[in-house]
């Protein structure tokens, strides 16, 4: 694989392609508790829109876009989050939902039972536990990615 | 020898395997389902959410998934240190 | 339709082909596709274990009325299952690359030769 990434065509239609996938990511993320989906996948939806920025322009292309330190802290701020949304019932239960049918303005509404259109704001923790999660997987499969790729590139100059 | 003895490992597990396999009950009737039958139930009551399976992974079995955040954390960690730049006094 | 016990036997079979990759293949990337098979084969056994006939995923977002929905527990631990195996390939994978790159071969065998 060369430094400078794959042909024009590849990297025309990824310069077309990679917002909406990204886009597409965010919304399976963000509509996990009502639609199929959720943060795990949203986020694998997500990190492979940076695989494919990787493979179409090469190492080179990704200077200065993507810093790996940043990915890094926000693994770690998405871990934490988790976590800290699950201490946050730690009266009742450990991830004990608290927020659930709480009626406030943080994803309180509650669900009419049986088959419904869907409430975006219900569910109590679980919409920004995807969130978490999500900002966790993306960022970790995109340091991944990358790694991986300086790693058995630097392999090949030696 | 090795390779014969390989063989006959392979075929015995691979036999079990189907006779499990010609052993199993219908596809398509759980033999248990009073859990998931109360999940199916109050998913929507006590988590007011719309997909059971996102209530089971956040809200009924979330230790599972702090033990797969946990997982997924540390092969990030170690394929990053692995792949580390060594430092010139390190070599 | 009826399928019969077709499922079940397609996760016997991926389990059956991935121990097959896994003893008789020398080289490094193969064992790691036979550990992936093997995973595989575990979690479609969790999917179908968890299948009613006729049921619907459980999804309440403009269901059809009055279906039974499928068991919604396996689904979920088997999101948790192919996130694991995800983690682990990765792992694998780059351990490999490092086996490359310290003894310029993937074969087990010239591995163990040149060990020291």
């Amino acid at each position: 694989m060369s430094n400078h990434g794959m042909s024009v065509i590849v990297r025309t239609v990824t310069r077309f392609v990679y917002g909406l996938i990204i886009l597409f990511g965010f919304y399976v993320i963000m509509h996990g508790h009502l639609t199929p989906g959720g943060g795990f996948q949203g986020g694998a939806v997500v990190a492979s829109a940076f695989a494919l920025l990787l493979v179409a322009f090469g190492s080179a292309g990704l200077k200065g876009r993507l810093n790996l330190h940043w990915l890094q802290s926000i693994e770690e701020v998405g871990a934490l989050a988790f976590l800290a949304l699950a201490f946050l019932g730690i009266g009742t239960a450990f991830f004990y939902n608290l927020l659930a049918n709480s009626g406030g303005f943080l994803f309180g509404a509650s669900v009419p039972a049986g088959a419904n259109a869907g409430v975006l704001n219900a569910g109590g923790t679980v919409p920004l536990m995807n969130w978490a999660v999500g900002l966790k997987v993306m960022t970790g499969i995109a340091a991944v990615a990358i790694t991986m790729l300086i790693g058995s590139k630097k392999e090949e100059t030696e | 020898m090795r390779k014969a003895i390989l063989f006959v490992t392979f075929l015995f597990v691979s036999a079990f395997l189907l006779l499990g396999v010609a052993e199993m009950r219908p596809f398509g009737q759980p033999a248990v389902a009073d859990m998931d039958d109360y999940f199916i139930t109050n998913a929507q009551g006590e988590v007011a959410v719309n997909n059971v399976v996102t209530a089971v992974v956040f809200d009924y079995r979330g230790f599972d998934t702090l033990g797969e955040a946990t997982v997924l954390f540390a092969a990030v960690v170690g394929i990053l240190a692995l792949f580390r730049k060594p430092k010139e006094d390190e070599r | 339709m009826n399928i019969g016990n077709l499922p079940f036997i397609a996760a016997a079979l991926l389990v059956a082909f991935g121990l097959y990759t896994f003893l008789f293949k020398r080289n490094l990337i193969k064992l790691v596709i036979g550990i992936t098979l093997i995973e595989m084969g575990v979690n479609l056994f969790l999917v179908t274990l968890g299948y009613r006939t006729g049921g619907i995923s459980p999804i309440y977002t403009y269901a059809p009325e009055a279906q039974q929905m499928v068991l919604p527990t396996p689904q979920a631990l088997t999101l948790t299952s192919i996130v694991i195996g995800l983690a682990t390939t990765a792992l694998l994978l780059s351990f490999a690359v490092f086996v490359h790159r310290h003894y310029g071969t993937l074969d087990i065998r010239k591995v163990k030769e040149l060990k020291g």
